[in-house]
């Protein structure tokens, strides 16, 4: 919705004030400088780079791909077993190796499982920022029950360091699938839980909908991916479009906003993609664990030194937050020669300032918590 | 959907200037080399071509040669209508980074461009706004370069750990 200034009211003249680094809606230290035209928002500013570590030098400088790893767990610390499966998937395709069927089913359940509970903190963390404190403790409940399970098999809740270069640092434990299945069983409920309190509710409708709305051709103009594409009505996920792994197996929907209370692509579609695409995690994580080989040696296929070959590839994958894309090449030397991390937080926060134009300073807060971003993962 | 030679046939074909050649990939993918003061008419026919169709950038990446003395630029097109992707790749001389800038035809290219600006310092002739991105504006060199020296103080903070 753009709000104009209507012509009775006094002459306003255009205010610059700074949104950030510092301030709870901005997920990390993020620096938005506002110019306002009275309470209307002319134009944005984002100031990144607050967080920049130079992950690119920095995997330069390691004499082996496997040690890169750790490092792009912290890329997106939220969702840190998807940035390790799209850096492993890459490498893989470099040394054309060939993986395990338990492992890539054990590294799909380990993505999905991730994406739910980045999508948990994502709603949970939208809400709040929208005045609603209740949820994000729901939420919160449901992305615990996660980490304990990541952190019986890696020994770690956020940065694991689990998923190696041809398989898994060691088999996950007996107890793993009764708990991912009664995680599952569990959870299942709880969305509508949740829908009942957040998705549904007038005030966050009256937040949300109609606010920030991102027209489909500017989001492919703009190489938006993930639920910030989909919530407008672009049915585009790399899972199914561009399968990797072994998501060709799996049968599952790809949400799409659909303008249900507002329209097509405002901050509710984008927060809705969120809740649905939860939903189609179980689906796949029941499909999986039904199909996952019981035996099985994790560590058959990890090569005891990584020789590389001279090639470049870039692969991409279905993260939380959308598309994540490695560019490596190499050139026969144990240590890199260049890894592009192609971020999809910061190529979908590249887009505010087209979104927010002529929304109120209020409705910037809505805009920037419904785009999700991580600002490990926009500064890298 | 084409494949990556096709596409390269394809642009030949149809007398594109500035594309050069077609080189194929033992390993991982293939790319098209462009003259580097062309690409923008390129990324436009490409983008607009009725059979090809690249409506969005999936990535762009510079790249330091340091054995040539270069630096380069990779682009990754995608087209949502027909599946099929690409890369492009042109290559510029390290005292001349000059290549044309396509935020125009992708807006997505103004970030990414302003972080091949940052990172290894090549300057995208058309860009509206060719500022630094990640590092603050007053840094000094550009990080991604194989031969960078990483300064000893900023503003007064000794920047070693």
């Amino acid at each position: 919705m753009t709000h104009q200034i209507s012509a009775n009211v006094q002459e306003t003249r255009e205010m610059t004030i700074n949104m950030g680094p510092q301030h709870p809606s901005t997920h990390g230290v993020l620096r938005l400088e506002v110019v306002l035209n009275g309470e209307v928002v002319s134009r944005v500013h984002p100031h990144i780079g607050y967080l920049h570590r130079c992950f690119e030098k920095h995997a330069e400088a390691m004499d082996d791909y496997s040690k890169v790893i750790p490092y792009t767990d912290r890329i997106d610390y939220v969702s840190a077993m998807n940035q390790e499966h799209g850096y492993v998937i890459a490498v893989e395709k470099l040394l054309q190796l060939e993986v395990p069927e338990r492992v890539e089913y054990v590294r799909v359940i380990l993505a999905e499982l991730q994406r739910i509970a980045s999508h948990l903190l994502g709603i949970g963390t939208f809400g709040l920022d929208l005045g609603a404190f209740t949820p994000f403790l729901y939420c919160f409940i449901e992305r615990e029950k996660i980490l304990t399970i990541f952190e019986k098999i890696s020994g770690a809740r956020l940065l694991y360091n689990y998923i190696c270069v041809g398989g898994l640092m060691r088999d996950v434990p007996d107890s793993f699938k009764p708990e991912t299945a009664d995680f599952v069983k569990t959870f299942r409920p709880k969305i509508k839980e949740l829908n009942d309190l957040l998705s549904y509710n007038k005030i966050f409708i009256d937040r949300t909908a109609n606010i920030g709305i991102l027209p489909a051709e500017v989001a492919l103009n703009y190489a938006a991916s993930g639920p910030m594409l989909r919530g407008s009505g672009v049915s585009w996920d790399l899972r199914k479009n561009d399968p990797y792994s072994i998501y060709d197996r799996f049968e599952f929907d790809i949400p799409v906003g659909s303008g249900e209370v507002g329209t097509v692509g405002d901050c509710w579609d984008r927060y809705m993609v969120r809740v649905r695409e939860m939903e189609q995690s179980l689906v796949i994580i029941e499909q999986a664990l039904e199909q996952m080989p019981d035996e099985g040696n994790v560590m058959e296929a990890v090569p005891k030194r990584i020789r590389m070959k001279e090639g470049e590839v870039y692969v991409r994958t279905e993260t939380p937050r959308g598309e994540l894309g490695y560019y490596i090449i190499s050139d026969k030397s144990p240590s890199p020669f260049r890894v592009k991390v192609r971020a999809p937080s910061f190529v979908n926060l590249s887009i505010l300032p087209a979104i927010s134009r002529g929304a109120l300073l209020s409705d910037l807060v809505a805009i920037v918590g419904s785009i999700d971003i991580v600002l490990g993962e926009v500064d890298r | 959907m084409k494949q990556p030679e096709e596409i390269a046939a394809y642009l030949k074909d149809k007398i594109v200037k500035g594309v050069l050649e077609f080189v194929p990939a033992e390993i991982g993918q293939p790319w098209i080399t462009l003259a580097p003061d062309s690409i923008k008419n390129i990324a436009k026919f490409l983008r607009d071509d009725s059979e090809l169709r690249f409506n969005t950038l999936m990535c762009l990446s510079g790249v330091h040669y340091p054995a040539e003395q270069e630096l380069g630029v990779t682009y990754h097109l995608h087209s949502t209508t027909f599946g099929h992707t690409v890369a492009l790749k042109v290559r510029v001389p390290i005292d001349n980074p000059r290549v044309q800038s396509v935020e125009s035809v992708w807006k997505t290219a103004d970030w990414h461009e302003r972080e091949a600006w940052d990172m290894l310092g090549i300057i995208f002739d058309g860009h509206p706004n060719m500022t630094r991105i990640l590092c603050p504006d007053d840094w000094e060199g550009h990080p991604l370069r194989k031969d960078y020296v990483q300064q000893e103080t900023y503003q007064g903070i000794t920047t070693r750990f």
